[in-house]
């Protein structure tokens, strides 16, 4: 019964260990979020001889203990901020983000007050209007002599 | 909807057309991808580039303009590049041949890591100056395409000459560089 608890105890901290390692970076996942210079495409997709430099510059920092921002920050400060697939979300390249954004957001306030216009136009269309004198008289005329 | 917030839809609608279309107009006129290249192309003698770059020799920065009045041959490499490792023993014997007559050799170094660069340097022995531009940023400027690129600058500071795209000292562009070196020192 001892023995059972205690194996089971291992799995679960072998299990847990990753997570208990503070989200060690996966070289997987920095490889497509990392652009390579020469190529514009992410690490992943390339096999330039850049790329596979980065690659490898990636394997041994993650084996040195550093952290994906730490990684990604040294290859920005190597090769710029172009080599991020993604923007980071601040400064002026924050608008890279929110721009897109704020255009769904002016082109759904665009199309919901088209909507509301249309639709009120059509309700007011749907109203009955007055009929002009003459053509109701003449409409008055024409349904007597047909009733006779 | 008024027939005022109509008016001034379309305005801003029109608006945005047009700045589409001048954004359009701008990049085809003065963003060509060409750079310095393409008007050398052309056979203009158009300036050189300026930049400031961190040196990978030594300590400091260096300036191109620092260096106006000698004869520049600018060859852009990276550590990763084979042809850039089969090419430079030549430009150091290039630049040991001609410094007494005033000729620079100056490497620039891009997309590349600057510890790769250095250990390149060391292994080489490469004695001229070489800058180091991670980021890119003089590669458009100049017109450059790919690894290695080989440009001439006369003392007055313009691009003489052939640009040599790929490495020097082949058959196929050993004229060109001898000329280039002729016309960036100003021999006949």
């Amino acid at each position: 019964m001892r023995l059972t608890a205690l194996a089971v105890l291992a799995v679960v901290l072998l299990g847990a260990a990753p997570a208990l390692g503070g989200g060690r970076p996966n070289p997987a996942d920095l490889e497509a979020e990392i652009v390579c210079p020469t190529c514009k495409t992410t690490l992943d997709q390339s096999n330039s001889p850049i790329a596979s430099r980065m690659k490898a510059y990636i394997r041994e920092r993650i084996a040195a203990g550093d952290t994906a921002a730490q990684i990604k920050a040294q290859l920005v400060d190597q090769f710029g901020p172009a080599v991020l697939a993604e923007p980071p979300k601040r400064g002026f390249d924050l608008l890279a983000w929110l721009l897109p954004i704020g255009g769904l957001a002016v082109g759904a306030v665009a199309v919901a007050a088209l909507a509301w216009t249309w639709s009120r136009r059509g309700h007011d269309e749907s109203e009955p209007q007055p009929l002009d004198p003459d053509l109701e008289r003449l409409v008055d005329t024409e349904l007597a002599r047909f009733e006779e | 909807m008024t027939g005022r917030a109509k008016t001034v839809g379309q305005a801003l609608a029109l608006l945005m057309v047009a700045s589409l279309l001048g954004l359009l107009a701008w990049k085809v006129v003065w963003g060509g991808d060409g750079g310095a290249a393409a008007a050398l192309e052309q056979g203009d003698s158009p300036a050189a580039p300026a930049f400031t770059l961190p040196r990978i020799d030594t300590t400091g920065d260096l300036s191109l303009e620092s260096l106006r009045g000698k004869a520049l041959v600018v060859n852009f490499w990276a550590s990763w590049c084979i042809p850039c490792k089969d090419e430079v023993p030549f430009l150091q014997k290039t630049y040991e041949k001609y410094r007494e007559q005033g000729l620079v050799v100056v490497g620039v170094d891009a997309q590349d890591f600057r510890q790769d660069a250095k250990r390149f340097t060391k292994r080489f022995g490469l004695t001229y100056p070489i800058v180091y531009d991670g980021k890119g940023s003089t590669l458009g400027k100049w017109g450059v395409t790919g690894f290695p690129e080989t440009f001439f600058v006369d003392r007055q500071g313009r691009l003489v000459g052939e640009r040599i795209v790929g490495g020097v000292d082949i058959d196929r562009n050993r004229e060109a560089y001898d000329r280039g070196v002729k016309l960036a020192l100003g021999t006949p």
